[in-house]
């Protein structure tokens, strides 16, 4: 008997506490649980290339001069409004009063010339210093007005500082970031449980429009199957990049979620060494591009997500040029092209694959589509440390596949040394050409002709643009659908 | 007494010095550079430079090594790459959660194993006993990150009981954090609690034959007297060398189920390091964790001789 009432008390008691916590998270609708599949190694955006730091603090903890919105246009943001004198080598910036910083201290044109001048320093470690090699000079001649001086025109400078790694921090606590980041934005960050969730509260001395939300929690959930655990079981509110295309179908059927289909600045291509041996024969790359069927590795690699593309550029941007056409998949007149250079007995290539499944499932299939012209592929399966030190660096490969999510990169084939060697001097003219021309109308004509340029160079076989696939409770308003940059803007995310 | 504890520390030094040796040579032929891994692809050359001088890997493999192992034995581990806090501030949260992980699976998986097995072999091929062997013969066969699945599948996803995954933090609460734990807890013990089990039977079975239990017996002991004081007693060493194998697995050789769970454990730690190229943090873990698997070993050749008065003298040899 005694023991029969130990154990319902026993028995109660965990009840109550698994009860407890349940309560616990239904009751509150002012917050929100967004989950992503990769951990930021620590919270400095200006201070590491990995994508996961942007994922949680860009728009919400940092902001920058300027900022990318959601359909990847720039926008003021601590810089009220801007002038750029005639040569377009001096850019006249009126930043925002009554800003101040999660800690109290305020912000001015001091902040941001400290900033900038970090970035460029000649230790910085800011992942994306290029960003800031037009700058001559940051200037801050009263508390409300910085002024940049060009060493040449950048028609880009406006976009570049909308980037996650030219946010301004400030001098007193730039140095914690990487731990404890005090931005600007409108949520101020609250806690990093390593290895499961960052936590953040709604900012109430923010400049502008206030969050809606009183707290955004930001779980870390890099296994496809417990995402979807996690998502069915109510523990998590959105996840925006969700891992498990196979999964979505379950998503759509049930009412109680939103599939969101949206576009990303990831330009997936088979990247070719156009170095190498027979890759240097545009007829061989033009083969290449004819032999893979993009519709076949979207369709089987990625369940059908994604939008082909025929050279290096996001479809969804004002200025693209549709080229898909210029390459049809045509087995046949691939051969034809091998064969007319020198290769009808076939080819052999390495086609070394990161670890993404849109490479490994991917690879799979154009090797299979690469063997039917007679190109034999020898594939290895690489680490990212891997892919990076032989592939990226040491240029030591025939193909690879590979996500290009930079935005408006395609200047990389303009670059000196790029793993493409593709070294090409009409290129970089118009590359430079476009860098001195502010005209929005000019800068599109120029960006239209480079993206012919490299197709007809087949300079890679470019594949698709890979898609964003959002699973949200559909009741959560006002999460990014494409995501122009790298970011989970929370600023006017709601409850309905 | 002594003698074999002083030989057991000389050895477990001197593993842990080779340990460091082979480690820190792992390291240093594993392709791939920590600063490129943390710029990323638009990383410019001098930037690198100016990254790899702050991490200090501009300097010889020697002066590195013995600045590695000289902080090793001040106690000074070094600071992550990756996420710019000690090593020692990221151990010590991990080791929040993978500590009383593997405590509660240890636990539940000898009160659930030591029963089942001493049944077993007690009633030995009766039904008792097939049912026990068939339950583990399903324990060993299912793997267990396919039975965390089922086991969120019912709690989480259809009674939304437990949480499907993640840790809240022992700062949430007690019960918060408990509950996080239970269902990863129980998916590590039940393929424990399987292996655990066969080894009590076929141990308790031997020993059951053996001609003290007879004797035992002929004295007027009664079976069950026999069966406890006696046999199981003495067929304990096998189980605790299991289980101190299995506690050194439960502490960092849980990856995938942590991966199932998301849990930010210890595991999930060195996989992300060695992912990452931090290389201090996976040089430190693994000398951590042969530090751990070296002392259990040592707390469990200490435990023979509490088991086993006869070991207690006899233990002088190797």
């Amino acid at each position: 008997m005694t023991r029969s009432l130990a154990r319902g008390i026993l028995a109660g008691a965990i009840a109550c506490g698994l009860l407890g916590f349940g309560a616990v998270q239904a009751a509150a609708k002012d917050s929100l649980t967004l989950a992503m599949p990769l951990e930021p190694p620590h919270l400095d955006p200006t201070a590491g290339a990995a994508a996961a730091i942007d994922e949680v603090v860009y728009a919400n903890i940092f902001e920058g001069l300027t900022r990318i919105d959601s359909s990847g246009t720039v926008q003021p943001a601590l810089a009220e409004r801007w002038s750029v004198s005639g040569d377009g080598l001096t850019y006249t910036f009126a930043l925002r009063s009554g800003v101040t910083f999660h800690d109290g201290t305020g912000f001015d044109s001091a902040d941001v010339k400290f900033s900038l001048d970090r970035a460029m320093a000649e230790d910085s470690t800011n992942a994306q210093k290029g960003l800031f090699g037009a700058i001559a000079e940051v200037a801050a001649p009263d508390a409300d007005t910085v002024v940049i001086t060009l060493k040449q025109p950048a028609g880009n400078l406006l976009f570049n500082l909308g980037w996650g790694d030219a946010v301004i921090v400030a001098p007193e606590s730039a140095a914690n970031n990487k731990t404890n980041p005090v931005g600007t934005g409108p949520f101020a960050f609250e806690r990093w449980v390593k290895g499961d969730r960052v936590e953040m509260v709604r900012n109430d001395s923010y400049w502008g429009t206030p969050a809606k939300l009183a707290k955004a929690t930001i779980k870390i959930i890099p296994d496809p199957a417990a995402a979807t655990a996690a998502m069915l079981a109510g523990d998590i509110d959105a996840y925006p990049n969700f891992p498990a295309p196979e999964a979505l179908a379950q998503f759509e059927a049930d009412p109680r979620f939103k599939v969101v289909i949206g576009s990303t600045e990831g330009e997936t291509i088979l990247a070719i060494n156009n170095a190498r041996g027979p890759l240097s024969d545009l007829r061989v790359r033009r083969a290449l591009s004819h032999a893979v069927d993009r519709q076949a590795v979207i369709d089987g690699a990625m369940f059908g997500y994604g939008t082909p593309i025929g050279t290096h550029f996001a479809p969804h941007h004002p200025a693209y040029v549709d080229l898909t056409a210029s390459y049809p998949y045509d087995p046949a007149k691939a051969k034809a092209l091998l064969a007319e250079a020198g290769y009808a007995e076939g080819l052999k290539l390495s086609l070394k694959l990161p670890p993404p499944s849109y490479a490994r499932r991917g690879g799979e299939i154009i090797a299979a589509q690469l063997t039917a012209v007679g190109v034999e592929t020898e594939i290895s399966q690489l680490e990212w440390a891997q892919w990076l030190e032989q592939v990226f660096r040491g240029t030591d490969y025939d193909l690879t596949i590979v996500s290009h999510t930079e935005p408006m990169d395609i200047g990389i084939y303009g670059r000196e040394t790029y793993y493409f060697n593709y070294q090409d001097a009409d290129f970089k003219a118009l590359m430079a050409k476009l860098n001195a021309t502010v005209d929005e109308d000019a800068r599109y004509g120029l960006l239209a002709d480079a993206q012919k340029k490299l197709s007809d160079d087949a300079v890679n076989v470019f594949l698709f643009q890979l898609a964003k696939h959002g699973v949200w409770n559909k009741d959560v308003i006002g999460l990014w659908e494409n995501s122009p940059v790298q970011a989970n803007d929370l600023t006017a995310v709601y409850w309905q | 007494m002594a003698l074999f504890v002083l030989q057991r520390l000389a050895a477990l030094v001197v593993t842990l010095l080779v340990a460091s040796l082979v480690v820190f040579l792992v390291m240093e032929v594993l392709p791939g550079d920590p600063a490129a891994i943390m710029l990323g692809v638009n990383a410019r050359e001098d930037t690198l430079a100016a990254l790899r001088a702050e991490m200090g890997l501009d300097k010889p493999a020697l002066e590195r090594y013995l600045i590695w192992v000289g902080g090793l034995l001040t106690g000074d581990l070094g600071r992550s790459y990756t996420y710019g806090v000690t090593v020692w501030e990221l151990v010590g949260e991990r080791i929040g959660l993978s500590l009383p992980l593997a405590l509660i699976a240890i636990v539940l998986s000898t009160a659930l194993a030591i029963p089942l097995g001493v049944l077993a072999a007690a009633k030995r091929s009766k039904a008792a006993d097939v049912g026990v062997m068939g339950f583990t013969q399903l324990g060993i066969a299912i793997p267990n990150f396919w039975f965390a699945m089922l086991l969120i599948l019912l709690f989480a996803v259809y009674w939304r009981i437990l949480p499907a995954g993640g840790f809240a933090g022992w700062d949430a609460g007690f019960w918060p954090a408990l509950q996080t734990l239970l269902l990863p807890a129980v998916a590590l013990a039940l393929p424990q609690a399987a292996i655990l089990a066969r080894v009590t039977r076929s141990s308790v079975l031997e020993t059951l034959g053996e001609d003290y239990v007879r004797t035992a017996r002929a004295k007027g002991l009664s079976r069950r007297a026999a069966l406890w004081r006696h046999a199981v007693r003495n067929a304990l060493i096998p189980v605790v060398t299991i289980m101190g194998l299995q506690f050194s697995f439960l502490l960092a050789g849980t990856i995938i189920i942590e991966n199932v769970f998301y849990l930010p454990g210890l595991g999930r730690l060195i996989f992300q390091a060695i992912a990452q190229r931090d290389l201090i943090v996976v040089k430190d873990l693994v000398i951590l964790l042969a530090a751990s698997v070296v002392v259990v070993n040592f707390l469990v050749d200490l435990l023979y001789a509490v088991l086993d008065p006869r070991l207690r003298g006899a233990r002088h040899g190797p």
